[in-house]
């Protein structure tokens, strides 16, 4: 490390916030592009499982709360893309990196939705995993990611109450709806347990050592945790893991997850993947002539 | 082109930046601007301008260090105890 | 203005926000992908209010009329029905045709001696306000565009087409339905 790198490594180390047009080291520059890009991808991708039940759902309320969350998730995308772009990285580059699958996007958006039960169950516990670390990292060293991180994480709170309330709905209706998100929750609990990653340690992580992450993987978990279980239990819900609850000294143990199948998944395998990205690409196909008459220096 | 848009969250707060979008055009400028940054009325006004608009300043020269540009170029403290101590109304401990 | 003139209306709206509402995710840039969710959603907001003006006069509820009748009992046009995605060009030609139709329509509702329908019919247009903007924004942007011109010429005929539904409503009708008509009776 160079002398002029050391420095600024001290500088984010101790708190200090790094601006677009500020001297970065290129591995630096390297990492937040590349971490702040899986997030744009993941917000766009998360898109996908989750409008088809724009087209099924059963209220006007729901159809119109549903469509303003998938349009929040659009909308941060938009806001993601302009970071990385004033990087240094342009957002169709970005966007032909997913459909190539050369760049990657957050397990979860892998997998299928299947009743109306996932709905509520993405919308509560997905947005929730997701809002721990995006609140970690509203202190992230790159000062423009972590402004915009602010405004993710207040439109996010309004994704986790609608999710609350579809599922209250139906907590409070008939057996089978009951049944619908006991099965659902069955479903998403491994890849919600696996969302945060490996627990690497915080000090072996480059993204915590640059500041970008202020948050190990572990911490997260335990957060999810402890927000989330008892919410599941206290609606008389159970998670599908025996070995799950909280230890003496506070920490919730649990089993491990299945990191075989979150290192599949998030490599392009996942259930659902190659679905999604061919629907993206057929999108942007159809779609190119209009970036072409509108955004004029776009490819 | 890119915007950058500034918004205003309440009447009497100042403008602050909010982000930027991607527009052809001024109209289509203000449609992006207002929808990604107005559409949950979480602001009541918003700036809407080309990024080429705006100028970036964040050098600014003060080599001599002229401290009557700041606090610590007003010693107040031994003079008003001397001044105090002059009319006899020191102050109470 | 009686409650099945209401619905005709309502039906339009809801049935062109649904096709609008199908971009959401992957229209051809996202900045637009935001703009035109908003669109989708203003169009169901108005349909969903005229379902309770109606839903008064006729003892139900918005959400009974937007969901539970038969597919032939629904009075929209054939033109919101037909399913666009992903020709933008004809997208934003029905949406350019629908609210220079619609204007008309609107305005006379704003002359009814009903003031709930008048008060409603100003509300809404002060939202279409923005959506004839948008469109007319994009028509002036893409006029250049051939298959753009021929969209326009293609679906100007159609525009009000009234009458027996197209197959793809019936498609549209299913999906729509879909969950509610799963479990009979419940609260979503």
């Amino acid at each position: 490390m160079t002398a002029q790198e050391q420095e600024f490594l001290d500088y984010v180390q101790s708190g200090g916030q790094v601006e677009t047009s500020d001297w970065m080291p290129d591995d630096y520059r390297a990492k937040l592009i590349k971490f702040i890009e899986m997030h744009g991808n993941s917000e766009l991708m998360g898109v996908l499982p989750e409008r088809e039940w724009i087209l099924r759902a059963p209220t006007l309320q729901r159809k119109l709360a549903l469509t303003a969350k998938v349009q929040d998730e659009v909308g941060h995308s938009q806001l993601i893309y302009r970071v990385v772009e004033d990087l240094g990285k342009p957002r169709e580059q970005c966007l032909e990196d997913l459909i190539a699958g050369k760049s990657k996007f957050h397990n979860v958006f892998h997998y299928p939705t299947k009743t109306w039960g996932d709905v509520g169950v993405i919308a509560w516990l997905v947005d929730a995993a997701a809002i721990i670390s995006q609140k970690a990292l509203l202190k992230c060293s790159y000062a423009p990611y972590a402004r915009i991180m602010k405004k993710i994480c207040w439109e996010e709170s309004f994704h986790i109450l609608h999710g609350r309330d579809v599922i209250l709905t139906m907590m409070n209706g008939t057996d089978e709806q009951r049944e619908l998100v006991q099965e659902a929750l069955d479903r998403w609990w491994g890849p919600l347990m696996q969302f945060h990653g490996n627990p690497i340690p915080a000090e072996d992580d480059p993204m915590f050592i640059w500041r970008i992450k202020s948050q190990g993987n572990g911490e997260a978990r335990q957060q999810f945790l402890d927000g989330y279980v008892p919410q599941i239990w206290e609606l008389g819900l159970t998670v599908p893991d025996p070995k799950l609850g909280k230890n003496d000294n506070g920490v919730w143990e649990f089993s491990e997850p299945d990191w075989d199948e979150l290192k599949h998944v998030v490599t392009g395998h996942g259930p659902r993947t190659q679905d999604r990205l061919g629907l993206r690409r057929t999108a942007r196909d159809e779609t190119t002539w209009v970036r072409r008459a509108v955004l004029a220096e776009a490819a | 082109m890119i915007y950058e848009v500034f918004r205003q969250e309440r009447k009497g707060q100042p403008f602050a930046h909010a982000g930027s979008v991607e527009a052809p055009n001024d109209e289509f400028a203000n449609w992006y601007g207002r929808e990604e940054f107005g559409r949950r009325g979480e602001s009541v006004a918003l700036w809407v301008v080309p990024r080429e608009a705006v100028q970036e300043i964040s050098e600014f020269v003060d080599e001599l260090k002229r401290n009557y540009h700041r606090v610590d170029g007003y010693p107040l403290k031994e003079k008003l105890k001397e001044a105090r101590e002059r009319a006899g109304t020191p102050r109470a401990r | 203005m009686n409650a099945q003139e209401l619905l005709e209306l309502a039906d339009d709206e809801l049935i062109l926000g649904w096709r609008n509402s199908e971009w959401t995710g992957i229209a051809p840039f996202l900045e637009e992908d935001v703009a035109f969710s908003s669109i989708a959603q203003n169009e169901i907001g108005h349909a969903r209010a005229l379902y309770q003006l109606a839903a008064e006069e006729l003892g139900t509820t918005a959400d009974e009329l937007a969901f539970d009748r038969k597919p032939e009992e629904y009075k929209c046009s054939r033109f919101v029905e037909l399913r666009l995605v992903p020709d933008w060009a004809k997208t934003i030609a029905r949406h350019y045709l629908y609210e220079e139709a619609d204007e008309r329509r609107i305005k006379a509702l704003m002359e009814s001696h009903d003031s709930d329908v008048a008060g409603l019919a100003a509300k809404i247009d002060r939202e279409e306000v923005y959506h004839r903007m948008h469109a007319q924004m994009w028509f002036d942007r893409l006029n250049d565009e051939p298959r753009f011109v021929e969209a326009v010429d293609e679906l100007r005929p159609l525009v009000d087409e009234r009458g027996e539904h197209t197959p793809e409503f019936a498609e549209l009708w299913g999906e729509m339905t879909s969950v509610r008509r799963s479990i009979a009776g419940a609260t979503w």
